[in-house]
């Protein structure tokens, strides 16, 4: 990150509650641009809260949320779709549109969006679904009718078609066979650095950490508890992110089990 | 006192889900009339709505107009009036008959579908994803159904008239031996435009109550398969029932002092 220029994404003091129960508690937290960082944490910390919040899909009560220095809380109308214009996602369930053949999805933030000519956006389409891996017959296929992995890839072929300045990746690795979790970890790694984009990505899953970040941020009861290089994570005399990393059950990290 | 706390709770929860659907209402409507209007997914949903409508509205119209006819003659062939039995026909199907059974039919197979596919677009995080791709959920997803079933069911509405008063016709000529020209002649008699056009405002209120109760229980639908079920119920049950209330609303409106 530059000295002078402002972070690409920067929190400070957000939180946010459902009802009485306070997910995020004063989450602070800088990326720079191009640098890829990592949140871990354990089930219902709020990792998916914290990205839905930084685009807006949920409002947070209180702090800041600025991307290229702008605040971002509150904005709507034209305002809130150009800060939507910088962000690609890939969801936990690539949350593809059923009703749409795939390339139609891949194209979709290009036709309805930026309204790129249907002939142009069908092969940009194509060409992101090679880049991904998947053949041109894939395109004319449903979500329906893919496998878990290549709906995975179709997903992140859709949240880079446009070209995104930022990137989110929710749990890209959840459900996939190890062989292709790290096929998806690599793709991830190899268009982020195609693009340059800057990402922020959250999971639990410590392989598919260590191979796509560049930064490590751990989430736990609506607090940062940590933060640093990918290099310090076995190391950094944090009993909580010790515990977490090496996914033991006792430690200072206690599951809400209920007896029955 | 303690026994007063649930009534307490109920009503509160109906305060708030009354103030929560007037706010859906008013984005949604609000968004109909601000660019961009996505043209292709609102003939998409009229076809949906209306074309795939046309066989079970049909034959609940048919069917509503032959039972309609029997029952008129005998009960007016008691004091002789079995000349009304047309007029009774053609006055039913098009002020009442046509837009409430259609609006009802339309309830449980688009309602419950519209419920359906948008609570499952919820709960795969399929509606957040259109919010990353740049694309209001509202203009999208609701603002064409709503468009699609406000006018599609007046015409859905129209042609359940003409089934409705042709069971009626059929009924009254093939089985009770009425003459057809007199069936005819005696229809248009008492016929006004104001007849069917009350039914035909009814159809667009029916249509859009449908759309928007499908949209808002499937749209906020939470709890995964169990969640999507309980929207497709709350949208098929609050559909009808607004229907049922609305009519009573606009019949007194629309034949105030008539």
């Amino acid at each position: 990150m530059l000295e002078n220029s402002p972070p690409k994404i920067e929190l400070t003091a957000v939180t946010k509650s459902f009802g009485e129960k306070e997910v995020l508690r004063g989450i602070d937290l800088k990326i720079g641009k191009a640098e890829s960082v990592v949140v871990i944490g354990g089930s219902g910390t709020g990792k998916s809260v914290l990205l839905k919040s930084i685009l807006s899909i949920m409002q947070p009560e209180s702090g800041s949320i600025k991307i290229d220095g702008e605040e971002t809380i509150g904005l709507s109308g034209q305002k809130r779709d150009v800060h939507l214009n910088k962000f690609g996602m890939l969801f936990q369930g690539a949350a593809l549109f059923d009703s749409l053949p795939v390339w139609q999805n891949v194209a979709f933030k290009l036709l309805r969006a930026h309204q790129v000519p249907r002939k142009e956006a069908k092969d940009r389409a194509m060409a992101t679904l090679a880049s991904v891996g998947l053949s041109a017959d894939v395109g004319e296929l449903f979500p329906a009718e893919l496998s878990g992995g290549m709906q995975k890839r179709v997903g992140l072929a859709r949240a880079i078609a446009a070209r995104p300045e930022i990137i989110f990746f929710d749990e890209p690795t959840t459900g996939l066979d190890p062989i292709m979790a790290d096929v998806i970890n690599e793709l991830i790694v190899k268009c982020v650095r195609e693009l340059g984009a800057t990402t922020l990505s959250i999971t639990h899953d410590m392989a598919s950490a260590r191979k796509i970040a560049d930064r490590i941020a751990m989430l736990h009861e609506g607090h940062i508890i940590w933060e640093g290089p990918k290099s310090d994570v076995d190391h950094s005399g944090n009993p909580y992110v010790d515990q977490f990393i090496h996914g033991r059950a006792d430690g200072p990290i206690k599951m809400q089990v209920r007896k029955i | 006192m303690n026994f007063l706390a649930p009534i307490g709770r109920t009503f509160l929860n109906f305060l708030a889900s009354t103030g929560h659907l007037a706010y859906f209402t008013s984005r949604s409507v609000s968004h109909c009339f601000r660019r961009p209007l996505y043209f292709g997914a609102i003939l998409r949903q009229m076809v949906d709505i209306g074309y795939y409508s046309l066989p079970v509205v049909g034959l609940t119209a048919l069917f509503t107009g032959m039972v309609l006819a029997l029952q008129s003659h005998s009960g007016f062939s008691r004091f002789d009036a079995e000349s009304a039995i047309p007029t009774v026909v053609v006055l039913s199907i098009t002020r009442e008959l046509g837009p409430v059974m259609a609006g009802l039919m339309v309830a449980g197979r688009i309602g419950a579908a519209i419920a359906a596919e948008l609570g499952t677009m919820r709960v795969t995080e399929q509606i957040d994803a259109l919010t990353t791709l740049s694309t209001n959920p509202y203009k999208y997803l609701i603002v064409p159904r709503l468009l699609a079933g406000t006018l599609t069911l007046p015409l859905l509405v129209l042609v359940a008239d003409i089934v409705g008063v042709f069971g009626g016709f059929l009924v009254c000529v093939y089985r009770l031996k009425f003459n057809a020209a007199n069936f005819i002649s005696q229809s248009w008699q008492y016929l006004e435009w104001r007849d069917v056009s009350s039914g035909l405002w009814k159809a667009a209120a029916f249509g859009f109550i449908v759309a928007l109760m499908g949209c808002y229980n499937g749209f906020n639908s939470k709890g995964g398969a169990q969640g999507v079920g309980a929207a497709t119920t709350n949208a098929v049950v609050s559909a009808s029932i607004m229907i049922l209330i609305t009519n009573y609303l606009l019949t007194g409106i629309l034949f105030a002092g008539k």
